[in-house]
């Protein structure tokens, strides 16, 4: 019995040291972030998860910035000035701005950085900045873009990784590699990255705005379970998380020692539905623009919010949010109404229920919305089936055609364009109900020429009294953008990217 | 004996090739297109098409296979489209992470398993006995995530004790390394303890009834001595095969253990990417794990022919 007796005594003492660990003693100026996934390659040219942006806000800085208005503010630029003729952008530069290397940050930077993301091979900046025909150096501190044609999305691009300025010299040493050490002008320099771990980054001493940078070091680490993410910020050894789960706002909100501030992300999710993109399109919505708008009425899109989400998203009808600058009041979310659906229905020539093939990519959240608008819709003829889908998969389904009804959902642009472009004009990209109306079309293309924003207004108003009747997507809601952190940590404020802005925040006490 | 352990080695091959065919076969059944998966939200055709070429997606079936296995014998697992770090990097990087869960599961597991089984079967019958048998029941049935999740909230939230995700090298700091491994390493080796246990009770039961025991006690020898010397040392040896092969399968059952407590081993970068159809990750990972298993197989074969003289023919 003594080998027993030694075992059980090793275990124990295994324990008791565990124990005496106890929660990592806290280190004030280590910011710990954890983050919903693990992000792809750190170089912002061939970046493309929304996670890595959020990793990018502390190590590199753009040309300009949105406010948490959605305007758009100077960053590393200082100010900008488009030609009358809208083909001509001049930016000025911030004067004595530093890359990590200590290289400057000047306007041949900003050349170098500009035609690396519109040349380099693999680069996924190249659909983003495709209007800029030319980058000229004019002075140290001035460059101008010769645009192909006007462009007004274009400054929302240099809002986000399009706008990130990389360092000329550790660019082209590093070359593909430099998303192994990323050097930007941001406030953190990065350090080290073990990948699904942890990225390390660590405060930039001659950052341009280094009075408004008091935090030493931040830890990303992704952990994908919100529920594990959450019981580590609970636990102490996190300070701060993106994507809480809506369903644990109440838990949070009870919890002395976390803060929230939660808004709603830029993005929608909604259903897309194929109109045109295959033969099965054609025997379901593409039938009637009717079956379209019977489908949208069948939903409560309040009901949807309160059963899912507990109230905590913003139903919607439109590809950006009610509170964005650029939706169109006129058409506000509708109540269900079932009797006028089924009289759509009627009008359409659907007699016995609609049997739709509904792919859902898996996920939890997804499914349960699915199921309701399942029970929803069957009330006015629909007969959804109801097939989950990994999402991988659904994407190449969703490319094929091979669905009548897809729950989507898109991240979001600064830019209305970003939500609206891709998906709804003839044969684009992401465009996947193969929908296609010319003059949808030139509304489309029109909007990117305008810079006034009334005017875009204008023209938007237009294509939504289109789109809202015929067009390939029904909007459902928009996603709450839940981030927590301890109530030590002061001077976060939420913005409608969702992405997490490390300059001016501090510990309390620090 | 040296001409049978050499044969057993050359047909390592042929299976190594076999298992390297059939990976690479049955990664191209999985549905989605990794360019497209590549491509992001944005998904500009001219990207995808620049995807496609850059690894080789364009091209068919046996080229690819083949620059592959070529660069595998150069000792290059290829690129991680995702991640864009050279696979054996990824590997090095993640495979000691998973082993060191791995090896200390395998502590918990004979740890509690052996000494379970032993009580269980000396006292049989009695309320030891089914105490015992409902603990490795319950230790059967319990589905690893449900325990992990609630071992996070009463060591890492309620009491504080633990981390509750995360983790460190022993090399860097062995107490914190323990204090984060330790929670994962039995929730992984949570099941096969109970396993270990059941096995252990039913040989020591065995045994315990078998001549040489009846034998031992005859000649007077204390109880203790029987149980353990006479006893154990004969029903161990079914047990240890048993946990021999069942550390191929700790390996590989880390996957949902690791994505639990967001552990950075080999699980949590298959996971990955599986969703996001870096080909070359799955392949490499895969590789090396079904490797690792014919080696660690092989080395059992061995073992046996060095104890057991029968099989030296």
């Amino acid at each position: 019995m003594t080998t027993l007796r030694q075992t059980l005594a090793w275990t124990a003492s295994a324990f008791l040291l565990a124990a005496s660990i106890s929660g990592a003693a806290a280190q004030q100026s280590v910011l710990r972030i954890g983050l919903a996934e693990d992000p792809d390659v750190l170089d912002p040219t061939r970046a493309r998860t929304y996670v890595g942006r959020i990793v990018f806000a502390s190590i590199c800085d753009k040309l300009f910035d949105i406010d948490d208005k959605l305007a758009i503010v100077p960053q590393l630029a200082l100010s900008h000035e488009t030609s009358a003729d809208g083909k001509t952008v001049t930016i000025k530069l911030r004067p004595g701005v530093k890359f990590h290397d200590g290289e400057a940050m000047d306007a041949e930077a900003v050349k170098f950085s500009l035609e690396r993301h519109m040349t380099m091979q693999g680069s996924f900046r190249r659909p983003e900045l495709s209007a800029i025909d030319k980058v000229e150096v004019v002075d140290p501190l001035t460059v101008r873009l010769l645009l192909k044609q006007p462009f007004s999305p274009l400054l929302s691009q240099l809002t986000d990784r399009a706008g990130m300025m990389v360092s000329p010299k550790a660019a082209r040493e590093l070359g593909e590699r430099f998303g192994s050490a990323p050097v930007c002008a941001g406030p953190y320099r990065f350090v080290e990255r073990v990948q699904q771990d942890r990225i390390v980054v660590e405060r930039f001493a001659d950052y341009w705005n280094k009075d408004q940078v008091t935090i030493g070091r931040i830890e990303y680490r992704p952990i994908t379970d919100a529920t594990v993410r959450l019981a580590n910020l609970r636990s102490g050894q996190l300070d701060l998380i993106e994507r809480a789960l809506a369903t644990d706002i109440p838990q949070i909100r009870a919890n002395a020692q976390l803060r929230m501030a939660a808004g709603v992300d830029l993005g929608y999710q909604g259903v897309t539905l194929n109109i045109a993109k295959s033969d099965a399109g054609k025997q379901g919505f593409g039938r009637d623009p009717r079956i379209i708008q019977a489908f949208s009425l069948a939903i409560d899109r309040q009901a949807l919010n309160q059963v899912v989400f507990n109230g905590a998203a913003m139903p919607g009808n439109q590809w950006i949010n009610p509170q964005n600058p650029y939706y169109q009041s006129r058409f506000p979310v509708p109540q269900r109404d079932v009797a006028k659906a089924r009289q759509l229905m009627q009008a359409a020539g659907v007699t016995g229920p609609l049997s739709i093939d509904f792919m859902v990519p898996n996920n939890p959240e997804v499914r349960q919305i699915a199921e309701v608008l399942q029970a929803m819709t069957a009330e006015v003829g629909f007969d959804l089936k109801i097939r989950v889908t990994e999402f991988a998969t659904s994407l190449q389904e969703a490319e094929q055609g091979r669905y009548q009804a897809y729950m989507l959902n898109w991240s979001g642009r600064t830019d209305p364009d970003g939500n609206l472009f891709s998906f709804h004009g003839c044969r684009q990209p992401l465009n996947y109900s193969g929908y296609c109306n010319p003059a949808a079309d030139a509304l489309l293309a029109e909007a990117r020429t305008k810079t006034d924003p009334a005017e875009r207004k204008a023209i938007y108003e237009k294509l939504t009294e289109i789109l809202i009747n015929e067009g390939g997507i029904v909007y459902l809601y928009h996603r709450p953008v839940v981030i927590v952190h301890s109530a030590r940590l002061e001077g976060f404020r939420a913005f409608p990217d969702g992405l997490v802005r490390v300059v001016g925040l501090k510990f309390r006490g620090n | 004996m040296f001409t049978l352990i050499t044969k057993r080695l050359i047909q390592l091959i042929p299976t190594i090739f076999f298992v390297s065919v059939l990976i690479f076969l049955l990664q191209q059944l999985l549905p989605g297109d990794p360019a497209l998966v590549m491509a992001g939200e944005e998904k500009d055709p001219e990207v995808i098409e620049q995807i496609r070429k850059r690894y080789r997606l364009d091209q068919p079936l046996p080229i690819q296979y083949l620059a592959w296995i070529g660069g595998v014998f150069r000792g290059d697992l290829g690129e991680s489209m995702r991640l864009s770090e050279p696979v054996s990097t990824l590997v090095a990087q993640k495979l000691p992470v998973t082993v060191q869960l791995a090896v200390m599961a395998m502590i918990f597991t004979l740890g509690i398993g052996i000494p379970a089984g032993i009580i269980s079967a000396v006292k049989k019958d009695t309320a030891w006995d089914y105490v015992v048998n409902v603990v490795a029941l319950w230790g059967i049935s319990t589905p690893n995530f449900w325990l992990g999740i609630m071992l996070i909230f009463l060591f890492s939230v309620q009491l504080g004790w633990l981390p509750a995700s995360g983790y460190v090298s022993p090399f860097e700091d062995f107490r914190a390394s323990m204090a984060a491994t330790i929670m994962p390493a039995f929730v992984l080796g949570n099941s096969f303890a109970g396993v270990i246990m059941r096995h252990t009770r039913a040989a020591m039961l065995q045994v315990m009834e078998s001549d040489y025991v009846r034998t031992a006690r005859a000649k007077g020898l204390d109880e203790r001595t029987v149980i353990l010397k006479h006893g154990l040392r004969n029903a161990l040896t079914p047990v240890i095969t048993l946990g021999a092969l069942e550390f191929g399968t700790l390996l590989s059952g880390a996957v949902l253990t690791e994505q639990i407590f967001s552990i950075p081993g080999f699980g949590k970068l298959i996971v990955d990417a599986v969703f996001n159809r870096d080909y070359a990750v799955v392949q490499g990972v895969v590789l090396v794990t079904a490797t690792t298993y014919i080696v660690l197989n092989l080395l059992a074969d061995i073992g046996y022919i060095l104890a057991n003289p029968r099989l030296r023919t």
